[in-house]
């Protein structure tokens, strides 16, 4: 197993390595001028010079590169933003919790919501319950995570004053702690209708998937003598026949889970949920590059951890993958 | 068993679902084309009642899908928006098709170094969050539509190459691929002519796909404020209504193009299952 995890994990550092190259040539190589946000017509040539060379953009390419890759590695410096003049880990740090936590929660109701209902549609076969469902689910998946998003803060935090539109906690909270930060009602009432959001606009995969499978297990000969011996139905559905149907729906979480975080950059937008995606938004339309660039390292590194999560997962239910 | 157009497009058309998506794609099909004689008024333009702005007006007969905060007729707006609609969704489906398919035809076929580097290359397109990449793309590039089309092909060919190659591999093996082999066809031959014919159905499978994820995604990059600021898009129409709070005061204004959007990826979601219970005929439900 030891192996198994830390083959994954460099498998995982080499994208992630890979990635931050790319992402750097794309940001120099791209037409447009980083340093325009921050020059005025005022500045004389040599006040301009002089402020592309405080961001070191002055130097070759290749040299640029090199510096950036020492300072973020060794350093876990990724440079000054553009716009708020403070280290740019300063500007993301605390935002890279927020957004594995709402990607966390996303995952887990949509996954939890999928596997429930899609192993109940597939026990009650050719019913409008899973005809139904699977429509809202389909409904779900075409509609774009955003205007869900819409709808429901619309519906339950204006309409019924259910949960709050936006944000991750009240203003005015002063936390004291890490702990005190995440855990509290406060938090969690604001976390819920985001992580809803999210959940159901990817309910659809998990649902399908569990569906598809639980119609082959329910055929095999152990259900019929669950169902000879009398269980009530939800007894036999998810503590005998689900666990078998599992594993290709878990071999589908490490796939989805980078579409799921994708997404989580619009329904973050949508609450003003202070995460990595709601930043490399701002970023972008600010032309703060640093930030920008960072953000979306940062956002490829969370998907690459819940990747090596669902992985993890995966090996722990089915032992056979860690020794192929 | 493989089967001619003909056939295919008769089972597709049992499909009852199929038809209602194939329906209406081409409502909205026709509607994008003779969207500026559907649309009742310029989609850009503050319209007056009594003199004054239309601000904010519920659904009415003259405004069927109410107004914006600056007056502009809804109804015309996602009317109008479904030429961009339907523009990305099939160019950017096209794109991603063809480059997809030769990616997966070349690296099936060829195998060995050929095949690990460009499946190298492919895993690392999967590494890559699809919406904050496409958001960085937009935003360095000027955005436009031909730029979010770029955008968004750059990366989703990564599918459609994987599934090709999957399919190449299984055929590329296959007796009759050999027997051209030994007749001496060169390799362009027996991929243009063998090969790809076989595949074609499945790289429309996968054509279906995209351009269902490439209206969201088109949808979503102009919702976050990088879509063409001279085209008129129902992700558009939202990006403004929330800027505008119309979550709170103006849910006509949210429901409208939001609908439009579900529907037009809802027939294409249908269409996509029929032609896959056609293709495939393992999961046919008898």
């Amino acid at each position: 197993m030891g192996t198994f995890i830390a083959r994954r994990l460099l498998q995982s550092l080499v994208s992630l390595f890979i990635l931050m190259t790319l992402v750097f040539f794309l940001f120099r190589l791209l037409p447009a001028d980083p340093t325009a946000v921050m020059v005025d017509a005022a500045m004389t040539p040599e006040q301009v010079e002089r402020l592309r060379a405080n961001f070191g953009l002055d130097k070759p390419l290749l040299v640029q590169y090199a510096l950036y890759l020492r300072n973020v590695i060794l350093h876990g410096d990724f440079g000054t933003s553009f716009f708020y003049r403070q280290p740019v880990f300063q500007v993301l740090g605390d935002k890279i919790l927020s957004t594995i936590i709402l990607g966390l929660a996303t995952v887990v109701i949509s996954y939890s919501l999928g596997t429930l209902i899609g192993a109940l549609a597939a026990w009650r076969r050719g019913s409008a319950f899973e005809a139904g469902s699977i429509a809202v689910s389909l409904a779900f998946r075409a509609a774009p995570d955003f205007w869900i998003g819409m709808v429901f803060v619309m519906i339950f935090a204006y309409r019924l004053g259910w949960f709050p539109h936006s944000g991750m906690r009240e203003i005015g909270y002063v936390a004291t702690s890490l702990w005190d930060k995440y855990v509290n009602l406060d938090f969690l009432r604001h976390l819920f209708l985001p992580a809803l959001v999210g959940g159901l606009a990817n309910v659809a995969t998990p649902l399908l998937l569990m569906r598809n499978a639980m119609l082959e297990v329910v055929h095999e000969e152990f259900v019929e003598l669950a169902r000879a011996k009398g269980l009530p139905p939800w007894r036999i559905i998810y503590l005998h026949a689900a666990r078998n149907a599992l594993l290709p729906v878990v071999t589908s979480l490490a796939v989805s889970v980078g579409r799921t975080i994708g997404g989580i950059v619009l329904v973050e937008v949508v609450f003003s949920w202070p995460g990595l995606g709601r930043e490399i938004v701002l970023a972008a339309t600010r032309y703060d590059f640093p930030v920008a660039q960072a953000a979306f390292v940062l956002i490829a590194a969370v998907v690459m951890l819940m990747n090596l999560l669902a992985d993890l997962l995966y090996a722990y239910l089915d032992p056979r993958i860690v020794y192929r | 068993m493989t089967l001619n157009a003909r056939e295919m497009l008769r089972l597709l058309l049992r499909d009852r679902l199929a038809v209602a998506g194939l329906l209406v794609l081409l409502g909205f099909i026709v509607l994008a084309v003779f969207a500026d004689s559907i649309a009742p008024f310029d989609p850009m333009a503050m319209q007056r009642v009594d003199g004054r702005i239309a601000r904010m007006h519920p659904p009415s007969q003259q405004f069927l899908f109410g107004t914006t905060d600056y007056g502009r007729d809804i109804f015309s707006q996602v009317v109008m928006g479904s030429r961009i609609a339907l523009q990305v969704g099939i160019l950017a489906a096209l794109v991603v098709t063809i480059a997809g398919t030769a990616i997966g035809l070349v690296a099936g076929y060829y195998g060995g170094l050929v095949d690990t580097i460009l499946m190298r290359v492919v895993d690392i397109a999967y590494g890559i969050p699809f919406i904050p990449f496409v958001i960085v793309l937009v935003a360095l590039m000027e955005p436009s539509t031909t730029n979010i089309i770029v955008a968004i092909s750059v990366l989703s060919w990564r599918s459609v190459a994987r599934i090709v190659r999957a399919q190449v591999l299984s055929l590329a093996n296959r007796p009759f691929v050999k027997a051209a082999r030994v007749a001496g066809a060169s390799d362009l031959r027996i991929m243009w002519v063998h090969i790809l014919p076989n595949i074609i159905p499945l790289a429309l499978l996968e054509m279906s796909f995209v351009t269902g994820w490439a209206i969201t995604s088109e949808a979503s990059i102009s919702f976050v404020g990088f879509g063409d600021p001279r085209s008129v898009s129902w992700g558009k129409t939202l990006h403004e209504a929330f800027l505008a709070g119309a979550v709170r005061t103006a849910p006509w204004w949210v429901a409208a193009p939001g609908l439009a959007i579900v529907l037009l990826v809802l027939a294409i979601f249908f269409i996509t299952r029929g032609l896959e219970n056609v293709i495939n005929p393992r999961l046919r439900e008898w």
